[in-house]
């Protein structure tokens, strides 16, 4: 019994419950990294590797926009929009064109877009990393912690983001046209849907997403030219895991994944931590190649 | 082959040999090792064509295999007295095998996308074990060594001059080459193309594909992690900036550059790239991959037969 | 409006046309017309390229050669979602209903389009239930729930909703109990009265018969005999010849 007693006491609360809210707000974000990712994917068979850097981007464009308003906001709205100006335009030349070919080619163009767009920034902004300071600090108390608000604004913004998104698609006249794609793009072109088009919005989209989450996540760490590869590789895993093109599959891998994460880093090292997504990866190719949290048809 | 396009073939062939072994002779040492990475990572761009160009899957797998083969050689030369040559092979080998079973059965049940993906993530669990486990591999520093001789036990032994190198490793690669070609020409090469062409089929046939995409992917394994060790021994280190996927991405991109389904394609490729790189340098300095880059892109969309598939077609006409 | 077509003028006209899948060569010069308000029926054995001739009009497939014309205007390399505002409707072979999306949804896809106010929007809608009063009971379900003859009528309905001015209906009828056929030859008859013209295929030679005022024989990839739909019954031996087992 006193040994039941003292593993409890050896549980470190503290930790538990500051990793459990990192790791919510970690997996809001990669939530909204993912959700581009494989609403790209869902509807156009495209692999988006750049998805990392229009992310980057999107955290490099906050930094422009706060230093020359010096408003966070407005850093955020640009972000977002500019950047998903760049994704349609992108997809416009370089995707288009691929249409109908082998799959391998989307993957290799958007690999090389992602390089290019790396080694812009590189050169762009150097590579020291920059800063978006967050638009308000000031922690609140909970139990015994304290937990900065900001994070739980990005959690709370993220997931407005995400619900903002889902009830268009599922309510708006466009969203029913981008789901419609989604499932039969040959019989959404015969009902006079513009498919060409939808799939440049969409991608927009994804990029626009991909972007609020860089400006949302600036301020937790630098930016720099190289922030979008380690988050590209985990939103991968992440759609694989919860099922590609499943949106809600999508949103809960990343939670699970970001939780277990956090929790994993209470007892080793951060980059050590990373090594659990590729466990969870590994178990679901193993026994739910489909997905985790696919559901079955 | 017909008896003339054979003949064709093999005086070509035996042309660009001689060419490659007298080489090191007439270039100054910056371009005798620029050539001699040019044929390694031909090599490992030749073994990825097995996997895309053949049979059919692409895969991001390769700095992973072309990694443990570096550290293979690396412990062998570490860890043996005195330092063996073809202990390093050997240790470099079965490194890249044993890494290629495991990416192999993991991955050969996946299609095309997923395959990828699991692959390039494979490598990046390999990238990231290497990079932390700093006793044993020298982390973020990686590991540097001596190379060993040229030696054959009992008959000579003699140390490696840069020109000695680079016609082992033309002998290497030429041997791989020839190797693989018959490999890809035999049934099982045909086989591993009628997957490519089209899966089902070939499972419908009988035949037990999953086994053959195995057996492909521990070839493409084997050929990258020799690269691997050729590697080392040119250059005495083992780092893991090798292991990170962007040398996989890189792999593809000398793919399909060169034309892939070619074997000799990639090594085209890996050398266009290189050279595009040298030069672009001049201008660009670091920032030589935004050109190449953008070339790569549009290469991509217009010349998706690569530089052999193009030449190819303008040879034709 | 892209002009009406003049009386003498067909409405769809395919002139010649060669479409290929690949290396394979489907349609060798098909060439046929439907008027205006016409029905006209396409019959001919399974694979001899009926269905590649509908996804060409669409756009879905574009030939190689040959022209395809809309109310005398070229329309051969046009993609398929402007034809399908130009008043081109597409009831493909198995249905092709939106699964996931709704009834209600499955409907919206055509009708959401330029220029449509929520009086007229209502208006079709309300339209399509009179015709197909089980879809206004399952407006609110998923299509992939509904029976085989359910989606069918979904089909029909959905394409009716771009009031088109033509609707290809590929083998409408395939997989139906015998009630659900007739409902179908009700349809067709009413989209007739109302002016739209259709160009059907059908393997149910009976009813194509019955329903159109003139018939297309198709065999390997051509047309091989054309003629008023009375000259033709049932029994008759060229029925036999290109269509018998």
């Amino acid at each position: 019994m006193s040994t039941v007693v003292g593993l409890l006491q050896e549980i470190p609360y503290q930790e538990l419950l500051i990793q459990t809210l990192n790791g919510i707000v970690t997996g809001m974000i990669l939530a909204l990294i993912a959700s581009g990712l494989t609403l790209i994917f869902g509807i156009m068979d495209v692999v988006n590797f750049a998805h990392g850097e229009l992310f980057m981007f999107g955290a490099y464009m906050g930094v422009v926009v706060i230093s020359a308003t010096g408003s966070f906001w407005l850093a955020l709205l640009l972000a977002t929009l500019i950047v998903a100006l760049i994704g349609a335009a992108l997809q416009i030349t370089t995707l288009r064109p691929l249409l109908g070919r082998d799959p391998l080619t989307t993957i290799l163009a958007t690999f090389g877009i992602s390089l290019v767009m790396q080694n812009y920034a590189l050169w762009q902004f150097g590579p020291v990393a920059r800063k978006i300071p967050e638009p308000f600090s000031g922690q609140f108390t909970l139990f015994y912690l304290e937990y900065p608000w900001y994070r739980v604004l990005i959690a709370v913004l993220s997931a407005a983001i995400i619900g903002a998104f889902y009830l268009f698609l599922k309510y708006g006249t466009y969203g029913i046209w981008i789901r419609a794609t989604t499932q039969d793009r040959v019989m959404a072109e015969a009902m006079g849907i513009p498919v060409s088009w939808v799939h440049t919005a969409v991608f927009g989209i994804g990029a626009g997403m991909a972007a609020a989450s860089g400006v949302l996540f600036g301020p937790l760490v630098g930016v720099n030219h190289a922030m979008g590869l380690d988050w590209v590789l985990k939103a991968f895993i992440v759609v694989v895991v919860g099922g590609m093109g499943n949106l809600g599959g999508s949103i809960a891998a990343s939670i699970f994944i970001s939780l277990l994460e956090a929790y994993a880093s209470i007892w080793v090292s951060p980059a050590q931590a990373v090594i659990v997504s590729f466990v969870v990866l590994i178990l679901t190719l193993l026994f739910r190649p489909t997905g985790l949290f696919a559901t079955p048809k | 082959m017909s008896k003339r396009s054979a003949t064709v073939y093999w005086t070509g062939f035996s042309i660009i040999l001689a060419l490659l072994i007298l080489a090191p002779l007439v270039l100054t040492e910056f371009w005798r090792r620029f050539l001699t990475e040019i044929l390694i990572w031909g090599l490992l761009a030749m073994s990825s064509d097995i996997l895309i160009g053949y049979t059919g899957m692409v895969s991001f797998g390769h700095s992973a295999f072309f990694g443990l083969g570096m550290y293979g050689a690396a412990a062998a030369l570490l860890m043996v007295r005195p330092p063996n040559l073809w202990l390093a092979i050997l240790y470099g080998l079965v490194g890249s095998a044993g890494i290629a079973l495991f990416v192999a059965y993991f991955s050969t049940r996946l299609r095309d996308i997923y395959f990828a993906i699991t692959t390039l993530i494979f490598s990046q669990i390999f990238y990231v074990i290497i990079f932390t486990w700093t006793e044993v591999t020298g982390g973020e520093n990686g590991l540097t060594f001596r190379r060993p001789a040229l030696e054959i036990p009992g008959l000579f032994s003699v140390p490696f001059s840069s020109e000695t190198l680079h016609w082992f490793v033309l002998a290497v690669v030429t041997a791989s080459y020839l190797i693989l070609r018959r490999i890809t020409q035999s049934p099982f090469g045909m086989v591993l193309q009628s997957i490519r062409e089209n899966e089902a089929r070939t499972r419908a046939i009988g035949y037990a594909v999953e086994r053959y995409k195995m057996v492909a992917v521990m070839l493409s394994g084997l050929f990258a992690g020799l690269a691997g060790v050729l590697y080392a021994l040119q250059n005495r280190f083992a780092a893991p900036d090798f292991v990170y996927f962007l040398v996989s991405g890189e792999t593809v991109i000398f793919n399909v550059m060169g034309g892939i389904g070619t074997l000799v394609g990639p090594i085209v490729g890996a050398g266009f790239f290189l050279l595009l790189r040298e030069a672009f340098s001049r201008f660009f300095t670091e920032y030589y991959l935004i050109p190449v880059g953008v070339i790569f892109i549009a290469m991509v969309i217009f010349m998706p037969q690569g530089l052999l598939g193009f030449m190819r077609r303008w040879l034709n006409q | 409006m892209t002009g009406d077509a003049t009386p003498m003028q067909p409405l769809v006209a395919v002139e010649d046309v060669h479409t290929y899948y690949g290396k394979s060569h489907i349609l060798h010069g098909v060439s046929l017309h439907v008027d205006r308000g016409e029905v006209v029926g396409l019959l001919g054995r399974n694979g001899v390229g009926k269905s590649t001739t509908l996804k060409t009009i669409m756009g879905l497939v574009h030939p190689h050669r040959g022209k395809v014309l809309f109310a005398g205007k070229p329309i051969t390399s046009l993609p398929a979602h402007k034809l399908a505002r130009l008043g081109i409707g597409y009831v493909p072979e198995d249905r092709r209903i939106f699964r996931l999306l709704t009834v209600m949804e499955n409907l919206r896809t055509g009708l959401d389009r330029h220029g449509m106010t929520e009086a007229r929007k209502q208006g079709l809608l309300e339209k399509a239930f009179a015709y197909f009063p089980v879809l206004a009971e399952r407006r609110n379900q998923a299509g992939g729930t509904l029976s085989g003859g359910e989606q069918q009528m979904l089909a029909i309905a959905r394409a009716m909703m771009l009031e088109p001015k033509i609707i290809l209906l590929d083998e409408p009828t395939e997989g139906l109990m015998p009630r659900m056929v007739s409902q179908i030859r009700q349809i067709i008859d009413v989209l007739h009265r109302e002016g739209v013209a259709i160009l059907l295929v059908e393997q149910n030679v009976p009813l194509t018969l019955e329903a159109s005022q003139r018939v297309y024989i198709m065999e390997k990839g051509a047309v091989r005999h054309h003629c008023p739909a009375s000259a033709l019954k049932v029994g008759d031996p060229l029925i036999q010849q290109y269509l018998g087992v």
